[in-house]
């Protein structure tokens, strides 16, 4: 699929990555080179509302608009939404246990999907992936204050990603499990402006349109503001910062 | 917003009225975060004064490049004269730790993204110390702590503290135990440094007066091949404890009131600094189980300055040179807290968050039926001296549930073994803990702190006769539903002392019942 960027993201790709330096020099040849960054400049290009972005990723309910323009073609994902509470920690979302599957592993990665949120207590009748199955109907989680908090397992936003989850709405986050849902591409954690989790019912038909911020509940009919996903947009939508690094021209194409 | 500075000692902020034990008001704190980072708290407690909000420094040209302890330690790492908060800087890494649950996720994409042959970029400023699942039959657990040998060897990595004798720790000689109290163990916390660990308690290493936080798999493998870390610089909450600690409170009682006061999301994306003549009089495991609990706030560092206790602590352990760095005099901070910690009482978290403040002596009727001491928190020497104190103090009481003990390292465990415990007659604290009918202490891990492997030793497991509950009073860092293994397990958080007193009762226990 074809992705374009605006023209402020190109020219920062292109002005600031250069490689005529690299910032640091490990022992190796195989090390990766990286350009040196200046300090005034972010790391991710501020993604502007006229950037084309389309996303080209695994989970079945994610259906990307067509891009007649090369103005904004926003994503959207459209599923059932799966409702939880405040601080929902770490331990909730993937249990102790099950930390001894390695994430990079493939097979252990989608074993570790079917366990997630395994750890919500029985007071959550509906369970969020039925017994012997290994992937969750719900493609999209709506949380309260501090989801995410606890650990810094990356086995978390992991777990939900594997699990079918393509985004998570809540009111607000746990730091390092932000950063891991960015860093891994795993789960867009989207933040709402209220609380959602006390509007919506697990089971309800969602969409949410990214590139307009908005999530619309169809079986209440109801809509909702939510907070522009930034900077961590692109870096998801390129699958996690590696290969954003890479898209970006930041780090060389793999070998 | 008050824009009032704060001048000298405030002991003019404290209403008088609010003097004395009964004011306390322990309620547990609302879980919602304040939306106005920059609001002041409505509740007033007798050991704290009115939260500050941002002092405005005088706008001379020294106050514009002032800068917080951690704004200083990530300018210096990012080679930048200036940082504030809120700047996304790339930072040099000293250290990189990672364990046997997140190394091997780690060494994947290591591996992955910057090729199987790859080299990191300092084979000596990686230290891998498997502590999380070892005395375990579960074969993957044993499996991950292969994979770190196999990369260590490798590699040539020089700090491995391995361990292939499961059935003998002791027959282990680089083997340490818990991640966190082995890096202060062996000399990798620093002061000025920057420390990164795949774990959210690495904070724990900021009581050296170094940057110090959690962070992922991904983020691991990154700096394992690159060396550096883009980070996004937090504005820093000030924590001022001042007044002589009663010999009834542990630095667990301080940031469970810290805790309960902030919530568990009210230091999210900011630093703690920790100052004051209490913080001061701390030794360095206390102030280690002030930092530890950073992250159960949210808290993305805390920081302790460094002193001659840590300079002290330092000597023999390491002979790397270091800078200390310390915060400006007029270093601009999101807020401030007051505490007098003289009034303060024994303090537990009751299930399930470590926000659910309350006093131990108000749980009294709260029946429990197990104590665990161990963990990064609540495992070092110092935490087991304390817990043997008690016991010496009560006149040798049994304990009347089982009392599970897990030093955190090998050096722990020793020390449990050798060192004599004040007023016992030279007794050490493994005698003491026979005496009294405690479960012999473990094998050195991070043990059933996070529940683990079924079979891992005082695991919280599915109780046997129903419907008894499991109540435990444990000296660990979080109690979320099914934290120590089963979900409806209820956990206690606590200090040493209390779990102690606890045991002794079979009930949640004030230790002044003891003590005094």
């Amino acid at each position: 699929m074809a992705v374009s960027y605006s023209s402020s993201l190109s020219s920062f790709a292109a002005a600031a990555f250069s490689e005529t330096k690299a910032s640091i020099a490990p022992a190796s040849s195989q090390a990766v080179r990286f350009a040196s960054i200046s300090s005034a400049r972010p790391f991710i290009a501020p993604l502007t509302s006229n950037s084309t972005v389309l996303r080209n990723r695994r989970a079945s309910f994610v259906t990307p608009r067509a891009a007649a323009e090369s103005h904004s073609s926003p994503t959207s994902f459209h599923g059932l939404c799966y409702v939880v509470g405040d601080n929902i920690d770490t331990d909730q979302i993937i249990p102790a246990e099950y930390l001894t599957l390695v994430p990079s592993n493939p097979a252990e990665y989608e074993k570790l999907g079917s366990y997630a949120l395994i750890g919500l207590p029985a007071s959550y009748e509906k369970r969020f992936i039925e017994p012997n199955e290994t992937k969750t109907k719900y493609s999209i989680v709506i949380g309260g204050e501090n989801f995410g908090c606890g650990s810094s397992r990356e086995h978390a936003p992991v777990a939900l990603g594997a699990a079918g989850v393509a985004a998570v709405v809540a009111q607000s986050y746990a730091r390092i499990f932000f950063r891991n849902s960015v860093a891994t591409g795993e789960v867009y954690p989207l933040e709402s402006e209220v609380r959602v989790c006390e509007e919506c019912r697990t089971g309800d038909v969602i969409t949410i349109e990214l590139g307009e911020s908005r999530l619309i509940n169809h079986t209440t009919g109801k809509e909702y503001k939510l907070q522009p996903i930034g900077d961590a947009g692109p870096v998801i939508e390129a699958g996690g910062i590696f290969a954003y690094a890479r898209k970006t021209g930041m780090i060389p194409q793999s070998a | 917003m008050a824009s009032s500075t704060i001048a000298s000692p405030s002991a003019s902020f404290i209403p008088t009225k609010e003097l004395g034990r009964s004011a306390f008001s322990p309620a547990s704190s609302p879980f919602s975060v304040p939306k106005c980072r920059k609001s002041i708290s409505k509740k007033i407690v007798s050991v704290m004064a009115p939260q500050q909000s941002e002092r405005k420094p005088a706008a001379t040209g020294s106050v514009k490049t002032a800068m917080t302890m951690t704004e200083k330690i990530l300018a210096r790492a990012s080679e930048k004269t200036h940082l504030s908060p809120g700047e996304n800087v790339w930072v040099d890494v000293d250290i990189l730790m990672t364990h046997d649950v997140c190394g091997p996720g780690s060494i994947g994409i290591f591996k992955k993204e910057f090729g199987q042959n790859a080299k990191v970029w300092d084979r000596e400023k990686i230290v891998i110390i498997p502590d999380h699942y070892i005395f375990t039959n579960d074969e993957r657990a044993n499996r991950n702590v292969d994979i770190l040998r196999d990369f260590c060897a490798e590699q040539n990595i020089k700090y491995f503290y391995d361990i292939q004798d499961r059935g003998n720790f002791k027959a282990n000689p680089d083997y340490k135990g818990v991640c966190h109290i082995a890096l202060a163990q062996e000399g990798h916390c620093r002061p000025g440094e920057v420390l990164l660990g795949t774990d959210s308690h690495t904070c724990t290493a900021g009581a050296f007066g170094q940057f110090a936080t959690g962070i992922g798999n991904t983020d691991a493998g990154f700096v394992m091949g690159a060396g550096k870390l883009l980070l996004k610089v937090p504005p820093t909450l000030r924590f001022v404890m001042d007044g002589e600690m009663p010999d009834y409170i542990l630095a667990k009682d301080l940031i469970l009131q810290i805790i309960g006061e902030i919530s568990v999301a009210g230091a999210t994306y900011k630093s703690m600094e920790f100052v004051g003549s209490t913080v001061e009089s701390l030794n360095m495991e206390e102030r280690m189980t002030l930092c530890n609990m950073v992250v159960e706030a949210g808290g993305k560092n805390g920081v302790v300055p460094a002193d001659s206790t840590t300079f002290k602590y330092l000597e023999d352990k390491t002979s790397l040179p270091y800078e200390p760095v310390y915060s400006d005099q007029q270093a601009r901070f999101l807020s401030e807290y007051r505490f007098d910690i003289s009034k303060l009482e024994p303090i537990v978290a009751k299930p399930h968050s470590p926000d659910n403040r309350a006093l131990a002596r108000e749980c009294k009727d709260v029946k429990i039926d197990r104590v665990y001491i161990g963990s990064c928190t609540g495992g070092k020497t110092e935490d087991f001296m304390a817990a043997a104190k008690l016991f010496v103090a009560s006149g040798y009481k049994k304990v009347k549930v089982p009392t599970f003990l897990v030093p955190a390292t090998q050096k722990v465990w020793m020390d449990v073994y050798s060192l004599p415990v004040p007023g016992s007659g030279g007794k050490t604290c493994s005698q003491i803990f026979e005496e009294v009918g405690c479960d012999t202490p473990a094998s050195p891990s991070c043990g059933a702190c996070l529940g683990g492997p079924k079979d891992t030793y005082a695991r919280m497991n599915e109780p046997k006769l129903r419907p008894l509950l499991q109540v435990c009073v444990s000296t660990t860092n979080r109690n979320f539903p099914g934290r120590m293994g089963h979900k409806e397990g209820e956990i206690y958080l606590a200090s040493p002392y209390t779990a102690a007193a606890s045991a002794l009762t079979g009930y949640v226990t004030d230790p002044r019942d003891f003590l005094q």
